[in-house]
């Protein structure tokens, strides 16, 4: 394997063990879009009546709406956790050995991905059990679970392009809030476009949220339009690479400050 | 050859000069001590030289390699011990030691071997799997400097070892470092604000001042460049602040510290200063509990050559 990859595995292995070690976090943090997903499901029920939805049943719209919701509020919470290894020093100990720079990136964008793909599947299962169907089955899970990863991988680098810049948690919080409910609102998580006002429906096409939406959905409702699921896979993957760039630039910026 | 050889080294955070020059070389297989107060540019100096800070000007190089050009190389022959820890709170003292090893090149056999030795060496064997979070501050210092030795590094570099811990945690954590040092081959760079600890532990030592250099030479040489005797009076009752100021107006005295009840004054000459300083406290009606005359202490070098009280420029510490 070469360096740089067995690298951020190594630092993987580090995240994803004290993620899993404290599994308390995975199921608070799954409190919010559970009741997203068991009581909003109920509460919208009739929503399908105004058409435009693609089905009639709305938990089996709503429910890879929800994954990727999670995934992006996993993102963009993710550099809380770069806060606290720099509050702590862990980031200069590994500077001072010859650790790639990259490898501590990008294993905190990984650990987002990972926690993002454990979360949908809970996720997914108790849809499951709430009667939600995923019209193209297993694979029609696997593209959701994969989208909710991009999702989340890409908002992390923003979230730690923002840690790394400010390096306090106050911050930290306040950014979160501040793309956290407009960039959800100016989705189609909710609801489908075809209801939705005309400048909400060019805005959500600029944002990387919806990118994730659609190309969850996709799968999760019958018809699925394969090319658009692609699409749109790949802009999440243009995303996670520009806000990866941007999180190895404030690296930089953060050790020019040292 | 010099393991560490530091030239000039500035460096300017907005408004401070961190650093204003530093110079000095460290041989190889020798401890040396940076001693100085806080923000004297002591953590400074040892971040250019493990990478960490990039010098607005001078040179430094560790272990044969420039600390700026050659970073790569500089990294894998240092153990970098910082200030603030850097230990994963959340991992197990082996699963910290076995990363850190991995980052450092080691693998298989090796570095379990390696992990397990430095367990046992720094008394963590019986606490290796739990979490770091549990441990006493002693015992995740002892990691702190497993972590740094991992790859047997040819120069160490400890940034206040000591500091934080408790007077017991701190005798255990000297004779750790002693141990270390009585190591063929392995240089240490230790920072300090314990004039107790540059002296138990350092072979040669600096005091630092305002990002400088200001004197160089093994604990005896510079106690030796003071002339004189310290006298050290202890008093009866509080009132320290009088004795000193009446003590500091006699000629005989070149200088005057206070410790505690203890007022320290160095002199010419101990024989001839004392009777004049005793009837002057007397004078004062000041009780004097006892007097003792000294060789200079580092305390009183530190005063001579940056004209501060160690204790005083520390924030009281």
């Amino acid at each position: 394997m070469p360096v740089a990859l067995s690298q951020s595995y190594y630092m993987l292995v580090r995240q994803a063990r004290n993620l899993l070690r404290e599994p308390i976090w995975i199921a608070l943090l799954l409190i919010q879009p559970m009741v997203w997903l068991l009581l909003y499901s109920q509460l919208f029920k009739r929503v399908t009546e105004l058409g435009g939805f693609g089905t009639s049943s709305y938990v089996d719209f709503f429910l890879p709406g929800v994954v990727v919701m999670n995934a992006f509020f996993a993102g963009t919470w993710a550099g809380m956790s770069m806060v606290t290894d720099l509050d702590r020093g862990v980031i200069e100990r590994f500077l001072a050995t010859p650790a790639r720079r990259s490898s501590l990136v990008s294993s905190q964008l990984m650990r987002a991905a990972l926690q993002a793909a454990i979360q949908g599947l809970i996720l997914l299962v108790v849809g499951y059990a709430i009667g939600a169907r995923v019209a193209a089955g297993l694979l029609g899970w696997l593209v959701i679970l994969g989208t909710a990863m991009l999702v989340a991988a890409g908002f992390a680098g923003v979230s730690h392009g923002v840690a790394l810049l400010t390096r306090k948690e106050a911050t930290m919080i306040a950014v979160a809030n501040f793309i956290g409910l407009p960039l959800m609102f100016l989705s189609t998580i909710l609801i489908a476009r075809a209801v939705i006002p005309g400048w909400m429906q060019t805005g959500s096409k600029f944002n990387p949220v919806d990118w994730g939406v659609r190309a969850a959905r996709g799968p999760a409702l019958p018809g699925t339009d394969w090319a658009s699921v692609a699409g749109h896979l790949g802009l999440l993957t243009a995303f996670v690479a520009a806000t990866g760039a941007f999180a190895t630039w404030a690296f930089r910026a953060y050790q020019r400050t040292l | 050859m010099d393991a560490i050889a530091v030239e000039g080294l500035r460096k300017r955070y907005g408004q401070v000069q961190a650093l204003d020059g530093v110079t000095f070389r460290v041989r190889e297989g020798e401890v040396y001590g940076l001693l100085g107060p806080n923000g004297a540019g002591k953590s400074t100096t040892t971040r250019v030289c493990v990478t960490l800070t990039r010098p607005d000007e001078g040179r430094a190089s560790v272990a044969g390699h420039d600390v700026v050009r050659e970073a790569k190389q500089v990294r894998g022959a240092i153990g970098y011990i910082p200030q603030a820890s850097g230990v994963d709170r959340e991992a197990t003292a082996r699963e910290n030691l076995t990363l850190q090893g991995r980052v450092q090149g080691l693998r298989g056999p090796v570095l379990t071997g390696r992990v397990d030795e430095l367990l046992e060496t720094f008394g963590l064997a019986d606490a290796a799997d739990r979490q770091v979070r549990g441990y006493s501050g002693g015992m995740k210092r002892r990691l702190d400097v497993a972590l740094g030795l991992v790859h047997r590094p040819r120069v160490l570099f400890l940034d206040e070892p000591t500091t934080g811990l408790d007077p017991e945690a701190r005798a255990a954590m000297w004779e750790e470092l002693e141990h270390l040092a009585g190591r063929e081959n392995l240089t240490i760079l230790l920072t300090t604000h314990y004039l107790e600890e540059a002296d138990r532990l350092a072979d040669r030592l600096a005091i630092v001042s305002r990002g400088r250099v200001v004197v160089e030479g093994t604990a005896e040489e510079l106690k030796r460049e003071l002339r004189g005797e310290a006298v050290n009076v202890e008093l009866a009752d509080g009132r320290i602040d009088d004795a000193r100021s009446a003590v500091a107006a006699l000629d005989a005295v070149l200088e005057t510290t206070v410790d505690g009840r203890t007022l320290r004054a160095r002199v010419e000459n101990g024989g001839r200063a004392v009777p004049g300083i005793l009837s002057t406290l007397d004078g004062e009606g000041i009780p004097i509990a006892s007097v003792t005359l000294a060789r200079p202490s580092l305390d009183d070098v530190y005063l001579h050559f940056t004209g501060r009280d160690f204790r005083t420029e520390d924030g009281g510490a």
